[in-house]
């Protein structure tokens, strides 16, 4: 088999922190008793009316202007019609032909660079309820637990410009950061508050498939007949659903791509699929035919879009359901509810009150701080608070690189291991822009610092710790330099090492220093007087 | 004592004269008396009626503060839920169905001291003009024992008619306060889209459900509205403008007044110009509608004929804009949650099926399948999309009419109230009897019927006054002009 294009797109639903739901005043706290969070009107009781949480459209409108969106200044509620006992009224209110949002892109870095994937719409819906399944063993019948019925959820759906399965990591991961961020959604996909299905399939160039050919005529359209360099062939979409981790997505996303171009090679070559030249469609700037296959009528037609659910287990996605049809909603307009208008103010007042976001943060502290791509990235990853930290701990050292290596790796790690939040950071930052300083200035190695560090955790300044330590380094060139020699004479194979090319070997000899001044030597002084007396020793 | 008027009966509690108890009483003998006959009410509050009117009394006794409708009965439709209380639409799919809240109506009513004497039958769900279409019991046109009270808010305004109550709680979806007022010899009015609250209103078609009142006369009728009108932040639809006090300036006549009949509901005298419609008007309705005409004239109306060119459609854009409102409201009955269960099922889809099935009435059934046909995939566009299109066309024919109007005016019906039976078999001749309501729904304004005379043989005829969104209050007063001219709305009729 040949390279092939992986074509993904991402739908994204994720609930919104409002303490109420977004048609009535009930509350949203997940993990509640079954149906103790619900009402006559999230019940769906007749006679019941829903009223729109202005807190919940707010919230939305900030996650669709920080994802660039362009914001409808009208928009409606549509109920969307479909029979599921988690759905009370039966009916979903969501919004379908006008959308309160639209065209929008998320930047996302992935190893191969930043990338700017389309969103397509980002709209609000309430959402459904659970249902429990053999949950209680002696019986048959499935519970409802109607608790989440009506949580706001906000729904994202991107273009289909994702390309592997890493770029659809990292755009969750990006959203996720986003929304965390702006204080949207907590985006717990393991609670629920992140839910994402994704749409995913192969454009394979028709140069690259080997296939057999086959007699009957008609069955396959020859490659050599139609085919240009530029013309490909879909596979059939496949809705990937069951994607509880983000983890997940990228392995179900990489399994499935597998799994369809397996099938494509299986079942062109068991002549079950076909190519079907005259069919052809753009797709960006290139020409793409779809897979068909023999209805029962004799004539060839598409084959259908499928869903499948992931399995994290078994690591596999089993094809669920054929869609024969598309599902029909019979959306109308919701005449319970009133359209909303969003006017210029209110836009200006969202974007106001955004701050900085994630992308924008990663390209100031790139050129603020002279960090590497990755540096920012990681650093952005942590969210605002840290890296108000980071900056905090620059100001007094003047030093972003070690600044950097500080906050990201002994910080992170001290944070972790105390399942601390970085508003709860013991060690203020200043505390640790003085201790880079210290460092700096007197050359403090970084075990020894690291145990410096670990005395500022109980509230010690850099200084005071140094000092409770007895940590005095030795700078001193000509106390320094007798210990150098001695060294030199101790060590004479590591010198005729040195001598023969080895530079590593200098280190042993640098090691006995360190060892006779229990680690305090200055280091950059210790290695210049090292490099100055090998040269002068004879070889 | 129950042939006076609400507004009297309160005069004589103030007076001394009467009791809320004595009043509730008398008004629960005469439902005893004459509803086997006239099947009215599906449920009567016999104890908790007089208990409550006890109440009134102690408080009148005590001196308290008490509200607009101070001791009296009221009868309401059951389709507005009442807490605690069976609230069954007239079907079977809820005939167990306990609301465990009041309906905003309900609630100002209880807020007003009213007293809920009953609820009363109608076509299930509200859908049919006739009451025939009750999953309980048909109900009887106190005017004509064989003939029905029109629907299908026919519960409510037959028992005003037989004086069973004073006043009375219908819901207007597409004339089903102001076709029955008619039939029955009351007065019965369609405010404005928005201007009562519909919360704990069992939906039908939720863009066009509207509550009103059912009442003798005017002066009822207005304090009713008062009372019911008004903002509620539970229902979006609900306007937050302030109430006008309808009975206050309802003596004042609106001089100079022109009144708007539009040739699609009267054909012009001279015959040309005369709407296809029109033609299908009983000609002794059509008589009366002139009548009531000449009285507005004689008191310096100017009457100018106009045409609501759109008119002609209004029926089939009602039948798939209600109907396709209603597929969606009228999901939730799936004897899953709430509505009768199915007893026995293999499965989901089977136990939906077979409880929908077993819970629906045929009328019900029928709009499901119409509303559901409108919406779907292929069929939307012809259908539900192009009725959303004509309905906008529908309001513009009033927006210009009430450019030159204060009012327009015509029959409430072509038809006076039809014999039982005569038009069960035959949807679409029932469809028709809403002919001159249906478009008020479809523009959102405000109706009203009033009692503008009899046929030969003795039954009531309505006169229909529609008026521009919000200006109930100009209806009121402007129907008022024609009742102090009139004693048509002092008629009761003879059950003996």
């Amino acid at each position: 088999m040949t390279t092939y294009r992986t074509i993904i797109g991402l739908e994204v639903h994720v609930q919104l922190l409002t303490k109420t739901k977004l048609f009535c005043g009930c509350s949203t706290t997940f993990g509640l008793p079954p149906n103790s969070a619900t009402c006559p009107v999230c019940c769906g009781l007749p006679g019941t009316l829903p009223v729109m949480s202005r807190r919940a459209f707010q919230l939305a409108l900030q996650a669709a202007v920080a994802l660039n969106c362009s914001i409808a200044s009208f928009t409606k509620w549509d109920r969307k019609n479909y029979y599921y006992p988690d759905l009370p009224k039966n009916y979903q209110i969501s919004q379908y032909d006008l959308p309160f949002s639209s065209e929008g892109s998320l930047e996302i870095e992935t190893s191969a660079g930043t990338r700017r994937i389309g969103i397509i719409r980002a709209h609000l819906e309430e959402d459904a309820g659970k249902m429990l399944h053999d949950e209680y063993a002696a019986a048959s019948d499935s519970l409802v637990d109607l608790n989440r019925t009506g949580t706001p959820l906000l729904e994202i759906v991107s273009k289909p410009e994702i390309e592997t399965p890493e770029e659809a990591k990292a755009y969750i991961e990006e959203l996720r950061l986003l929304l965390r961020e702006l204080g949207v959604s907590d985006c717990e996909m393991q609670e629920g508050s992140l839910r994402c299905d994704a749409n995913i399939n192969l454009h394979v160039p028709l140069r690259g498939i080997r296939f057999q050919s086959c007699d009957e005529p008609g069955a396959i359209t020859r490659l050599e007949s139609y085919a240009t360099n530029a013309a490909f062939i879909a596979t059939p979409i496949i809705e990937v659903k069951n994607l509880n981790t983000i983890r997940g997505v990228e392995r179900a996303l990489k399994y499935e791509a597998e799994r369809q171009a397996k099938e494509l090679q299986d079942n062109l070559d068991a002549g079950v699929w076909h190519i079907d030249g005259s069919r052809t469609s753009v797709f960006r700037d290139y020409q793409v035919s779809p897979i068909t296959r023999r209805k029962s009528d004799g004539t060839l037609g598409p084959v259908s879009k499928a869903t499948a659910g992931w399995d994290e287990r078994t690591g596999r996605t089993e094809i669920q359901r054929r869609k024969e049809e598309a599902s029909d909603y019979r959306y109308l307009p919701e005449p319970d509810l009133l359209p909303v208008t969003v006017d210029e103010a209110t836009l200006q007042r969202v974007r106001a009150q955004l701050g900085e976001l994630p992308a924008a943060q990663r390209v100031r502290l790139q050129a603020q701080y002279a960090l590497t791509a990755n540096d920012a990235g990681v650093l952005s990853r942590q969210g605002r608070a840290f890296v108000a930290y980071f900056e905090a701990v620059v100001k007094p050292c003047g030093d972003a690189k070690e600044a950097c290596n500080w906050t990201l790796n002994d910080l992170l790690s001290t944070l972790n291991e105390r399942k601390l939040d970085i508003s709860a950071c013991p060690l203020p930052p200043e505390n640790l822009g003085e201790l880079i300083r210290e460092i700096k200035a007197t050359g403090l190695n970084k075990q020894r610092a690291r145990e410096v560090y670990g005395r500022m955790l109980d509230g010690l300044t850099a200084k005071e710790a140094i000092d409770k330590l007895g940590f005095k380094v030795v700078a001193d060139e000509g106390q320094l330099l007798d210990l150098v020699r001695r060294a030199i004479a101790a060590n004479p194979k590591a010198v005729a090492d040195f001598k023969k090319g080895k530079v590593k070997a200098a280190d042993a000899i640098k090691g006995f220093v360190m060892r006779e001044t229990k680690g305090m030597a200055k280091t950059e002084v210790v290695q210049e007087l090292l490099m100055r007396e090998l040269q002068n020793t004879p070889g | 004592m129950t042939d006076l008027t609400a507004t009297e009966l309160l005069q004589k509690q103030a007076a001394g004269d009467l009791t809320a108890a004595s009043i509730t009483s008398a008004f629960l003998n005469r439902i005893r008396q004459y509803d086997p006959a006239l099947r009215a009410f599906l449920h009567v509050e016999e104890a908790a009626a007089l208990q409550h009117a006890e109440a009134i009394d102690a408080k009148r006794k005590a001196g308290q503060p008490l509200g607009k409708l101070a001791g009296l009965p009221i009868a309401v439709k059951d389709v507005l839920c009442t807490k605690g209380r069976r609230t069954t639409a007239g079907s079977k799919i809820l005939q167990n169905f306990v609301p465990p809240y009041d309906a905003h109506v309900i609630t100002r009513l209880k807020d007003a001291d009213a007293i809920l004497i009953g609820k009363t039958n109608m076509d299930e769900f509200a859908m049919g003009s006739s009451t025939e279409n009750s999953a309980y019991q048909v109900t009887h046109n106190p005017w004509a024992l064989d003939r029905t009270p029109g629907g299908s808010s026919g519960g409510s305004a037959a028992a005003v008619a037989a004086s069973q109550t004073s006043l009375a709680i219908g819901t207007d979806t597409g004339g089903s306060i102001r076709q029955p007022a008619a039939f029955c010899g009351i007065v019965g009015m369609k405010p404005s889209y928005g201007r009562v609250s519909r919360f704990g209103l069992i939906a039908y078609g939720s863009s066009l459900d509207q509550i009103g009142p059912l009442a003798h006369d005017l002066r009822d009728a207005a304090l009713l509205l008062e009372v019911i009108a008004g903002h509620d932040p539970r229902d979006s639809t609900c306007v937050n403008m302030p109430v006008p006090e309808y009975t206050k300036m309802l003596d004042q006549p609106i001089k100079p007044l022109t009144i708007g009949v539009p040739v699609e509901f009267l054909p012009s005298p001279s015959g040309s110009g005369a709407g296809g419609e029109g033609a299908g008007l009983d000609p002794e309705i059509e008589t009366a509608i002139r009548a009531a005409l000449n009285v507005y004239e004689s008191l310096g109306a100017t009457i100018k004929p106009i045409s609501l060119p759109h008119s002609p459609y209004a029926i089939a854009v009602y039948y798939l804009v209600a109907t396709a409102e209603a597929s969606s409201n009228l999901a939730r009955y799936d004897g899953v949650h709430f509505g009768q269960r199915a007893e026995k099922f293999a499965g989901l889809i089977d136990m939906v099926k077979k409880s929908r099935g077993a819970g629906f009435g045929t009328e019900v059934k029928r709009r499901i399948m119409l509303g559901t046909y409108a919406l779907s995939s292929g069929y939307i566009d012809a259908y539900y999309l192009k009725a959303l299109k004509v309905r906008r066309l529908i309001r513009q024919d009033f927006d210009r009419a009430f450019a030159e109007c204060d009012v327009v005016i015509g029959p409430t019906a072509p038809t006076p109230a039809f014999k039982i039976g005569e038009k069960t078999a035959d949807p679409l001749a029932m469809y028709l009897s809403d002919i001159y309501t249906i478009s008020a729904n479809l523009a959102g304004i405000p109706g009203i019927s009033i009692p503008c005379g009899f046929t030969k043989a003795g039954l009531p005829i309505g006169l229909q006054i529609l008026g521009a969104p919000f200006t109930e209050e100009k209806l009121l007063r402007v129907a008022r002009m024609h009742e102090r001219e009139t004693d048509w709305h002092k008629r009761r009729p003879p059950l003996e």
